[in-house]
């Protein structure tokens, strides 16, 4: 019997200027035991189906076509009262954030029983069991212990757990899944995805999956349905729909997804929609200073840089208690070379980028760039030339540009700092700049609320060009933009290093893209490098465990569609 | 993305109905509150302006006071002159409606350069508090905090009795308005640099900033170009509602005594002269001056708080 069918369902957001139609007539069904993936980018509606299916959509949207039914019963249009019955009893959520999701206030046994309690009518022994047997099931070690523990004591992916095992405990027939592993490392993420599989099989739950990773959706999902601005577009058993996709928008997306074992030029640029936009590299190139690049000579020289951070103030200096972010971390980039950093959360990746980059202050050790010590400098003059030559590309295009500024300020500011030009110069610049990186130069006049996440990493590489630097650093360039215009920005870092022989330090926890960008890889866990090596042995032959188990926990995307790859 | 072509191709709307059609803008005209509030302080603030040509006498010009005058009730001619006068006179025969345009003028100017000394006070000390972090950020806060366990009427009392007593006596009476000035002011920053403050170390922690530093920005163009511009919006709430505060600090000092001198009568030290005569029937010398004030504070306090909610994405 179907669990959940979905049928025609619109929702609209009418909003002061227009309505605006976030769901439109979109059909998906649900069996028990299966797990029913939902793609697309953001923005697609995905999310916003898993809101109307529990009755959790935000003010003013609202169903305006269409039904849900539920074992039988349109559930679609029911009074508060009835949903609230209905939700967390029969159909219950897994969020995005452990950490939110959870009260810190009680104990993990606290919230357990008190979830139960509300759906059976069992006594207080009865339901300790039960949250036993819950916390045990989802793979928690030791749960006698664990269970009077508060949601702070346990880690992220535990944490995920304990919120798996929260939405277990009403048994419910239908658990919706939103990005529940957006928020986790990928070695979590590996051992979540495979628990939440076991359960729905096991305990015969239907699962709505929803993701922007086709990787999530390769490895877990039974059945796919693919979205693209409110609208089903592709829909069908998982290895149908990724290994032979039929519609091209499902192809333009799956090209566009990194492989981890095949290494590319290029990334495929399908567009769908019209989102294309060319950039300009030739003419960039035309006016860029020619650069030398002396291979036998490093360019940046790393030697045992070590950063502290302040963990407990203390007036005294033996109160006070620091965390060792980066500890000993050298290595040498060469000139004209994409040199690679990947490893976890808080293995201190980003921190070395900014110890580079100026921004942090080195506890211990030395940065030499093109023979001159860089790190902590005192001298104004250097320090100012030095600015010069390297910049930097931010992860959050939505905080890296100051929503005050103009564009064409936002652009200028480098030049009008270094005093590179004056007058007229600078905005022929500007326009120029845009113009390159594909945004036109009436971009000039707007604000960056005007454009969308990949728009706004193209004004940040404007930015970064301005001064014609000749380092790059990337710090999780595309960790925040959806998978097609991740293939956009890509591309174009690509293009910049082999048109304006830029050098790059590429920090990413992505090791597909990794593997498409870099020339060289440091692998870096707790704060220590693990190892260095070129790419693609790398990716061969890891020398150490930690790199092997990283690679092991890659999504094999073997059976996504090749098709429209060079 | 499609509309926004479109709208291009079309058109490009003029900058006025852009503005006309803002979001902002729409919640104003939405808002039947926000607007009579916004007319009562436009009509205060044009009457306070142009009070020498509306007031019907100067009641400061002792040439055209006439003692005869005196206690004229609202609306009735004077038993002996037969002048009538809108809503009466005081003691000395002075207009009670010219009194209160002067008055205005006196509330509004010294609430206004109150608000903005302070203003100027707390944005520049909680951004560098912010900013700058460690010790700065300590005794900035410190002293912020030991400021306000006392109430801020106390505060400008006790700044009002050391600059009178350091301030030589023909100069007093001159000198009054702009200590008046300084002693609000120097109650009230605390306010704007705690908000700033905190709305401040949330924007230095945006990749923004780290980008201007970047780039080779110094402290004082990051602070003030890239970081001041995103924590106005709720400087200018507090803005507004620090308005009607300063307002009323005034009309408390004038009160007591200790504010606008009789010379340069305020709407405080109007109400001041007004109710000593509440009980002997001369209602009105004391009941318009009150009204203009509650007007004023309230409609500033009502024009706050729909900013306050205009500004607030969350509210939306």
């Amino acid at each position: 019997m179907t669990l959940l069918d979905i049928n025609k369902l619109t929702v609209e957001f009418p909003t002061r200027r227009k309505v605006f139609r976030a769901v439109d007539a979109a059909s998906l069904t649900v069996e028990p035991g299966q797990i029913h993936g939902l793609v697309g980018e953001s923005g697609a509606g995905k999310s916003t189906i898993g809101a109307a299916v529990l009755g959790l959509l935000e003010r003013p949207g609202h169903i305006t076509g269409g039904d849900i039914v539920f074992k039988g019963d349109t559930i679609s249009g029911l009074n508060a009262d009835a949903m609230r019955k209905l939700r967390g009893k029969k159909i219950s959520m897994i969020f995005q954030d452990p950490l939110t999701s959870l009260n810190p206030l009680f104990t993990v046994k606290e919230q357990l029983v008190e979830t139960i309690q509300a759906h059976h009518d069992v006594s207080d022994s009865e339901a300790t069991q039960r949250a036993r047997d819950l916390i045990d099931r989802v793979g928690i070690p030791d749960p006698d212990t664990r269970l009077d523990q508060y949601p702070h004591q346990f880690s992220g992916g535990m944490r995920q757990r304990v919120v798996i095992a929260l939405a277990l405990c009403s048994e419910p027939d239908v658990i919706i899944a939103d990005e529940p592993t957006t928020a986790l490392d990928v070695s979590v993420q590996a051992q979540i995805l495979e628990l939440i599989k076991e359960l729905a099989h096991e305990r015969q739950v239907g699962v709505i999956l929803v993701t922007h990773d086709m990787g999530v959706i390769a490895e877990t999902t039974d059945v796919v349905t693919v979205m693209y601005a409110g609208e089903v577009v592709e829909s069908g058993p998982t290895e149908q729909v990724m290994g032979r996709p039929e519609h091209p928008y499902t192809q333009s997306l799956i090209a566009a997804v990194p492989r981890p074992t095949l290494k590319l030029h290029r990334f495929p640029q399908i567009s769908y929609g019209g989102r294309e936009t060319r950039f300009a590299i030739e003419d960039l190139a035309r006016n860029w200073p020619k650069v030398e690049n002396d291979p036998s000579k490093p360019l940046y020289e790393i030697k045992d840089i070590t950063k502290r951070f302040l963990q407990k103030r203390g007036l005294l200096p033996w109160s006070r208690e620091y965390f060792t972010a980066v500890d000993q971390v050298s290595f040498d980039i060469r000139p004209g070379e994409v040199f690679g950093v990947v490893g976890e959360s808080g293995s201190g990746k980003s921190t070395v980028a900014r110890m580079i980059a100026g921004l942090y202050q080195v506890d211990e050790g030395e940065i030499i760039f093109d023979g001159k010590t860089v790190s902590n400098l005192g001298d104004k003059a250097v320090q100012e030339a030095y600015r010069q030559e390297i910049q930097m590309i931010f992860q959050d295009p939505y905080s890296s540009l100051n929503p005050r500024m103009r564009v064409d300020d936002i652009v200028a500011e480098p030049i009008r700092h270094h005093q590179l030009m004056e007058g007229k110069a600078i905005q022929t610049r500007v326009a120029d700049l845009l113009d390159q990186v594909g945004l036109g130069a009436s971009a000039a006049l707007k604000y960056p609320h005007e454009f969308s996440g990949g728009q706004r990493q193209r004004i940040s590489i404007a930015r970064a060009l301005a001064t014609q630097p000749r380092f790059l650093i990337c710090d999780e360039p595309t960790s925040a933009l959806d998978v097609s215009i991740q293939a956009q920005i890509l591309n174009i870092l690509k293009d910049l290093q082999e048109h304006l022989g830029l050098t790059m330090l590429f920090i990413s926890h992505d090791l597909p893209v990794v593997r498409q960008m870099c020339d060289r890889v440091a692998v870096m866990k707790a704060g220590k490098i693990a190892e260095i090596q070129d790419t693609e042995s790398l990716f061969a032959n890891p020398r150490t465990d930690y790199t092997r188990e990283l690679l092991e926990l890659m999504p094999k995307l073997d059976d996504l569609s090749t098709e429209n790859l060079e | 993305m499609s509309d926004m072509t479109e709208n291009t191709a079309t058109k490009p709307p003029s900058r006025l109905a852009t503005f006309w059609d803002s979001d902002f803008v729409w919640s104003f005209r939405h808002s039947p509150v926000a607007i009579i509030a916004l007319l009562v302080v436009a009509i205060l603030l044009l009457a306070a302006l142009f009070a020498p040509w509306i007031a019907p006498h100067d009641p400061f010009n002792p040439a055209t006071l006439n003692l005869m005058n005196g206690f004229t009730p609202p609306g009735e001619p004077n038993a002996f002159t037969q002048d009538t006068f809108l809503l009466g006179t005081d003691d000395q025969g002075r207009d009670v409606f010219s009194t209160i345009l002067y008055g205005l003028r006196i509330s509004l100017f010294v609430g206004i350069s109150a608000v903005l000394l302070a203003m100027i006070i707390g944005v520049v000390l909680g951004l560098v508090a912010a900013y700058v972090g460690g010790w700065t950020e300590t005794i900035i806060m410190r002293v912020a905090d030991v400021q306000l366990t006392f109430p801020a009427i106390l505060v400008a009392m006790l700044i009002f009795g050391i600059a009178k007593g350091i301030t030589p006596p023909e100069y007093r009476n001159e000198m009054a308005i702009w200590v008046l000035i300084v002693a609000i002011a120097l109650s009230d920053w605390v306010q704007f640099a705690r908000v700033v403050r905190g709305a401040a170390l949330v924007e230095k922690n945006k990749e923004y900033v780290q980008a201007a530093r970047l780039i080779g920005r110094g402290p004082i163009p990051i602070m003030f170009r890239h970081m001041l511009p995103n924590v106005l919006s709720p400087v200018l709430v507090i803005s507004t509602i620090s308005l009607a505060l300063a307002i009323i600090a005034e009309a408390t000092l004038s009160f007591l005594g200790v504010g606008a001198p009789p010379t340069q009568p305020s709407l405080g030290t109007l109400i001041r002269i007004g109710q000593g005569y509440l009980f002997s029937g001369e209602w009105w010398i004391l009941l318009f001056p009150s009204i203009t004030l509650l007007a004023l504070a309230l409609s500033i306090n009502l024009l706050g708080d729909w900013l306050r909610d205009a500004l607030n994405p969350k509210l939306r």
